[in-house]
This record gives structure tokens, sequence and C-alpha cells, in this order.
């Protein structure tokens, strides 16, 4: 807790003293320090590290769950968590494929279903956590296996796989500007399409959390939601939002996932929440609510997507992999936790 | 006991915070068995200076020594073990658990996790009876008033046969006769040889009880005197240094049409059939003791509890509030009791805080935020309620408690609102904002607004309000007119008698 008395006189005295530091704060700095340590080993350890296929792929392996991430953000600014994320990633993907394949609807229709049952799954859980005031650990999980078991359930168990004519298939693995065909002349040109998707909603989300009322009282609810509420303002209808919108992200992301494998599985996204939940931590955000940022979110996504990647060129087996990206987190967010004692 | 035996000494002590002096070499000595009063005004330096020598934070220089000695206190846990104890403004009880666990909270992790209930709530009973005051020890400490919650802090300073007391604001949110319940075990505490520390604003009651009297402003001691040679207009100047202005500032507003009318208004358990009604430009008080029921009006009234019975009428017209939302809506504002918790949010902006009811007023097109507005709107309102910041952009949490208030304040300026509630709206204030407060409310009433005013200062009240309703254990007692109002009668009727 801040110390009362010591800030009525000379809070301005302060200003002039800290003033570089405060206007760069090594606690903000964190993740991009990171990803910028992260790059330069990576680019050190392996030669085929820099080509535009490995950053290409990296980043369109990485494009889903940038997006996802950027619902979790959203719901953890409120104060709250989404834990069904992975789950709705896996049923978005086997709708859209079901809708497209098994019941030969137009593709844009078939996103745009999907996104609206996605969506209107994730307000019943925005219901319950809002509205009967449940705590959203428990209501999330309960959606995760909900999600879960209806995409088993539409798949029966089986993948569905695309139609090559899909043009699904097509976004999921082109790019745009991707005038040569053949990959070796790829260029940093190309940029894949579920890549520029993300870019798309991550400045969305970037405007919107910056510049809009939206943004700003979904913070501020995550602050002190006590405060907000006696404001006169609507508590309910953000919290409320904020799991539609997390739920409208996986629909995107179920759609990229289903894109680039050709099939939709209810297999998908298994313990994407984890990872979501790490890249929105990793880019500083507090897990009590109220602060965070967009660009921060996606620097965590890249640097989650890089510990990954540069294992694989150094040819890491997969489960100390797993091990390494966990001391990673913890390091990170040791890192954010450490910086916060400045206060006292 | 020598006259030039003191129990603690501090010497010169220095301290900073990034590059602000909060103390720039304070000298403070306190003798056994005495009471010492420390005040001043907020960010004068008086937490400061008990959080250095209760082991919270570390002097940057100086010497403190004890019974002559001097320590070295390090950590919190360090001052405990030199027997020091301290209640600190906020309360640091955890809400959960018992009150006995509280008390003890510190010995329950040294005990290898085997405790003997019964003695722990025998023992916290026994700490609690010395004071005067009965509270089962294993109640849950969160269902407590919050002045039996003040109690508890004050065992729980004393479980550790403390041999000084550090008490910061004590008595803020206690009533009245709580007050006097807790300056009789004070004064035990004292006979008993205990040195207590006593920071309060409260003139009144710092020249009821205290022995001598030190004046701290802007870090450094101004003043140190036996209460025999205070006078409180001294200590007054002492403190703020020659800017005390009136006290209550005068208003002249003529009362309009009836503006809002309660009627029957019941909240069980906490409050039943109250019934009042308010004109355009008039300050009602309600006062009454802490738990009985005041708050609960408010938020009703507000919107903030949800369901209750009874009418009211706003402008003439019977409304239904359910919500904070509709209560806003319909132009009812409320200043809480509690601004850290209910009145801020304390990490973020000024401005953002300053508009958080008026956002409309800032939005442009798709809900974006203008913030070229913004910022000339809440400097326009610092400037207008004399906010001392820096920048608005600056978190609310650079502010002192009184310009904190003010933002709390300044919230509703850019509202349509007809009524505001304000509940303790000075409470942990210094004397300079308390002033500026009460200006504010004037000018509220000036606007042709009607003001509630909930406080348990009864000079505030008979200052500043037309008329009061007394309220006593949920239930209205009866109402003052102005010229009725006295500290006599309020009392009389907050403790359940009539008016002579």
């Amino acid at each position: 807790m801040m110390n009362r008395e010591t800030n009525g006189p000379g809070t301005s005295e302060r200003r002039g003293a800290a003033a570089l530091f405060s206007k760069f704060p090594l606690r903000k700095m964190i993740p991009v320090i990171t990803l910028a340590l992260l790059l330069s080993a990576s680019i050190a350890l392996s030669s085929s590290f820099l080509t535009p296929m490995n950053i290409f792929n990296l980043l369109r392996q990485n494009a889903g769950l940038a997006i996802v991430s950027m619902g979790m953000l959203m719901v953890i600014l409120t104060g709250g968590i989404d834990l069904s994320v992975g789950s709705m990633v896996a049923l978005g993907a086997v709708l859209v494929a079901t809708f497209s394949t098994t019941m030969g609807l137009p593709v844009l229709l078939s996103i745009v279903l999907t996104t609206m049952l996605l969506m209107v799954l994730g307000a019943c859980a925005a219901y319950f956590v809002s509205f009967r005031r449940m705590a959203p650990f428990v209501v999330t999980l309960a959606v995760m296996t909900v999600a879960r078991g209806a995409a088993f359930m539409i798949s029966q168990g089986k993948p569905i796989n695309l139609k090559p004519t899909n043009p699904l298939i097509r976004f999921g693995k082109g790019s745009f500007l991707n005038l040569p065909q053949t990959q070796s002349q790829q260029t940093f040109f190309a940029v894949p399409y579920p890549v520029w998707a993300a870019l798309a909603v991550f400045v969305v989300v970037m405007l919107v959390l910056r510049y809009t009322s939206f943004g700003r009282l979904i913070r501020a609810v995550g602050s002190n939601e006590s405060a907000v509420r006696l404001s006169g303002i609507r508590v309910g209808a953000y919290k409320f939002s904020v799991y539609v919108l997390s739920a409208g992200c996986c629909a995107l992301g179920g759609v990229i996932s289903a894109s680039r494998a050709a099939v939709g599985s209810a297999q998908f996204g298994e313990g994407l929440e984890l990872d979501a939940i790490a890249a929105v931590v990793i880019g500083g955000a507090s897990l009590t609510g109220g602060s965070g940022t967009a660009l921060n979110t996606l620097m965590g996504v890249l640097i989650l997507g890089l510990i990954g990647n540069i294992m694989n060129l150094m040819n890491i087996p997969s489960y100390p992999q797993q091990i390494i990206k966990g001391a990673i987190i913890i390091l990170a967010a040791l890192l954010q936790s450490s910086k916060r004692k400045d206060t006292l | 006991m020598g006259l030039d035996t003191y129990r603690i000494e501090m010497e010169d002590v220095v301290k900073s915070f990034g590059g602000i002096h909060a103390l720039g070499g304070v000298t403070f000595r306190a003798k056994a068995g005495e009471i010492h009063a420390l005040v001043g005004e907020n960010g004068a330096g008086k937490s400061t200076l008990m959080k250095i020598l209760s082991g919270a934070y570390q002097k940057d220089a100086g010497i403190i020594r004890i019974d002559g000695k001097e320590v070295d206190i390090s950590t919190p846990k360090r001052g405990r073990e030199l027997g020091i104890g301290i209640v600190y403004q906020e309360f640091e009880l955890a809400p959960d658990i018992t009150v006995a666990e509280n008390i003890f909270l510190d010995k329950l992790s040294h005990s290898f996790g085997v405790v003997n209930w019964k003695e722990l709530h025998r023992r916290a009973k026994e700490i609690i009876d010395s004071l005067g005051f009965h509270i089962n020890p294993q109640t849950v400490t969160g269902d407590l008033p919050v002045a039996s919650q003040q109690i508890v802090e004050i065992a729980k300073a004393l479980a550790f046969h403390a041999k000084i007391l550090i008490l910061d604001e004590p008595t803020a949110v206690l009533s009245d006769n709580e007050v006097a319940k807790l300056f009789e075990t004070l004064i035990k505490l004292k006979s008993a040889g205990v040195c207590i520390i006593y920071i309060s604003h409260r003139m009144q009651e710092i020249f009821q009880i205290a022995d001598t009297i030190t004046t701290l402003r802007d870090g450094s001691v101004t003043g140190s005197m036996p209460r025999e040679a205070a006078k409180i207009d001294d200590i007054i100047e002492l403190m703020i240094g020659g800017r005390l202005g009136a006290m209550f500032p005068k208003r002249d507003v003529t009362l309009g049409e009836e503006v809002l009318r309660v009627e029957n208004l019941s909240g069980p358990p906490k409050f039943s059939d109250v019934s009042f009604s308010l004109r355009r430009g008039e300050v009602l008080g309600i006062a009454g003791l802490v738990g009985s029921g005041r708050t609960e009006v408010l938020r009703a009234v507000f919107g903030g509890d949800g369901r209750q019975s009874g009418q009211v009428w706003l402008r003439g017209q019977a409304i239904h509030i359910r919500t904070p939302h509709t209560g806003v809506r319909h132009g009812i504002a409320l200043v809480p009791e509690n601004r850290k918790d209910q009145g801020l949010v304390i990490d973020k902006p000024i401005s953002e805080n300053m508009t958080m009811a008026a956002l409309r007023k800032v939005l442009g097109a798709l809900g974006v935020i203008l913030f070229q507005k913004e910022d000339a709107l809440a400097k326009d309102l610092c400037g207008r309620l004399s906010v001392k910041a820096g920048d608005v952009r600056d978190s609310v949490n650079s502010l002192s408690g009184g310009n904190q208030q003010k933002v709390v304040l300044a919230k509703w300026f850019n509202t349509e609102c007809d009524v505001i509630l304000l509940d303790e709206p000075t409470r942990g204030v210094d004397v300079g904002a308390k002033t500026e407060i009460y200006r504010l409310i004037n000018e509220f009433a000036a606007e042709g607004l009607g003001v509630v005013f909930v406080s348990s200062e009864m000079p505030e009240i008979i200052g500043m309000c037309d008329r009061a309703l007394v309220m006593a254990k949920g239930a209205v007692m009866g109402q003052l007119k102005k010229e009725d109002l006295s500290e006599a009668n309020i009392l009389r009727l907050a403790v359940g008698g009539g008016v002579q």
C-alpha cells in the first residue's frame, strides 16, 4: 500500500529526478527485452532461423494463439479468466468443418454461423459470471468440458476432412502477395493469411483497449469493481461482453486451425488455454485484473512461439521442451513481480 | 522514573522516498506512561515516522533508542520483539478468520501447526476484556462492525505485551461512546507504564487525553509541549503554519422545491421505516453512531444494495432504483464511505477517475475517448476543487488523502445530478482539505442540488447542515432543525433519548 504521508508535497520533485526511469519503467520493458534477447539468441543459434519460411511458419503456427490470447487478455483485464478457450477452438474447428463440408454451406456463412454459435456459448458463461456472480474459474471450467464434449459429439469422434477445393485451405496455407508458388523462392513479402487475420485482431483490440471507453472500463472493473459500479456504470454488461468477445476470438482461432490442417478435429486446442494465459502473463498483465496491454500480450505470444521454434530448430525433443518452457514462464513472471515492490 | 529517561528517543531521523524528503531530521521523544499525541496534516510525516519506529520502513539516517539503548529496527518482527505495537489507519486484519486467530496471527505461524484453540480463545478473550469490550473471539472478523474491528486491531497490537503502542487515527471509525471506552482503556494502559503514541486529527480528543503534544509539518517537528501549556489555536497554527481559514464557510442559499422524498424505506436487518424529504439547496445531515444504518440508507437510495421496500420520489416522481446505474441515470450521486475501496480506482489516472461517472461527455464517435478534452476537463476540475496534483494523468495513488477525496467529489461535477449523498466525506482528511470539502458542499447546495451529509463528527453536522436526522439502530430517532442542532441534542437522540 502506498504511504499517504510520502506523496503529498513532493510529487513534482520526483517527476524531475526520475523522469527518465518513470518514462521507461523496467517492468514495462521486460517483454520487449525478453523478446529481443530470444530473437538474438535464435539468430545466433541457428542459421535456418532467419529465413522467410521459418519466420512465416512460426507466425502462422502462432496466429491462432495470438487471436485467442487477445480475447483472454480482455477477460483477464476484468479480473476474470477463461479456461474454455482450448475446447472452444476445437468446437469452432469442428463446426466450421461440418458446416462447410458435411452440410456444404458456403465458407463465409459457415464462419459466421460458427462464430455466432460460439458467442452464444460464451454468452452462457458470461451470464453466470456477470449476473449470477459465479467464479469465472468454475464457470469456464464447466464450459471447457461442455465445448469439448460437443466437439466430439458433432464430429462423432473423427476428424472432418475439408474438401480439397474448400477455400479455407487456401486461406490457411496461402499468403498474401505470394506470387512465386515455390517455397524456396518465398520472400518476406508473402505474409500468410492467418498472420494477417491475427494482426487485424491485434490492431483492433489494441485500439479498443487504448482509445475507447470500453477498454478503459474493463480495465477499471479489474482494478476496482465496486468503485466503477458506484460510479453508475453497468459493470455486469462489461464483464459479460469480454467473455462473449473471447468466444468470438476462439471461433476465429478454430477456423484458422481447421484451415491450416485442412481438417476439423475435436482434439484441437488441447492446453491452449494455458498457453494463452501464459502469453498474457508473460506480457506483464496482472492476473488480478486492471493492467495489461495488447502489444505486450502479442509479445508474450511471440516469446512463447520463439521458445518452441528455436528448440525445434536445435532438435531438442518435445518433452524437455515443455520443461524449459515452464521454466521460462516462471522466470518472466518472476521478473515482473519483483519489480512491483518498488511502490513500497 | 527520572525526567530524562525516555522510553523512545528518535534523533535526527531522515527518510526520503525517491527524492522526496518525507522526514528531514526529526527528533521525537516520548516517556513511558504517557500518552503522546502526534499531530500534523496529511503528508506531514506522522505515519512515516511511526512506520520507521515499528520497523515497516527503514530510516535513511538518525538514531533510535528504546529505554536508552540504541536499537536497529530492521523489520516489523524486530519491532514487535522490542515491544512496539502499531495499529494502522487502514485495517490490517484478515477478514475471513476469527478474532482470536487475527490477534495471535503471528504466534500461529510459530507453533508448528498445532494450536491449542481453547487456550487461544481464552487468551484472546482476556485481552479484549481487559480493553473493556465484549467481542466473542470466535467470531469471523469480517462480520464485526468496523468499530469492533478497531478494538481487535488494538488487542492484536497488545497481544505480545507491547510497551509502546502506536495508534494511527484510532477513533476515525468509532462512535462517541466507543471513543470514551477506548480512552478508558488507554488510560489504564498508560498507568501500567505503556508509552502510547496517539496520531489524530481530532483536536478535542487530543486535548482530552494527551499528556504531551508534538506537532509535525512538512517532515519537521514544529513544536512539542505538555497539554496544559497548549492552546488549540496554537497547535493548529503549528500544524498548518498560518493557513487556517474559516472552518465552516457560510452558506447563503434559499431552499427550492422538494427534490427527494423517501418514505418508509426499509432494508432489513440494517434499517427500517426511514422517511425524510430534501429540498433543492438544502444540506440534510444524518447523524448517529457508527453502525446505526446511515450508510445503508444512503446506499439504498442510490441503488447500491439491490432490493428494499419503501418508496422514493425524485422531483415529484416515484422511482424504483435497483442498481447504481439507475440511480445515476435518475440524477443521484454517491460519495461512498471508503474512498479507497469504493470511491476510486486508485491505480488509475486522476483524469480517468474524474470522468468515470460522466464518460459520455468526453467520448467521440465509436466510444473513442477524446483525451485532450478529458485532460482539459480534469485540469479545470483540479483548479475548481484545488486538487494539488502534478499531472492529471498521474495515478490517484500519488495524491494525499484530502486530494483523493476531492477527486471522488469531482467525479460528480460533470453529471446532471440533483441529489448528492455524502458518506463521511471528510474521514481521514486534514484540516485544510476539510474546509475545502465544506466549501464544495456549499457549492453543490448553491447550484440547487439537494445534499445528504452523513458524518460521525458532530461539529460538522452542526456547522454544515440545515437540518439533521439522527439515527440509532436502523431507525430515525428524530429530526433536528438548524436552531436545535447541538451535540447534546444529537447525542441524546443517538443513544435513544428524546430532545429537551
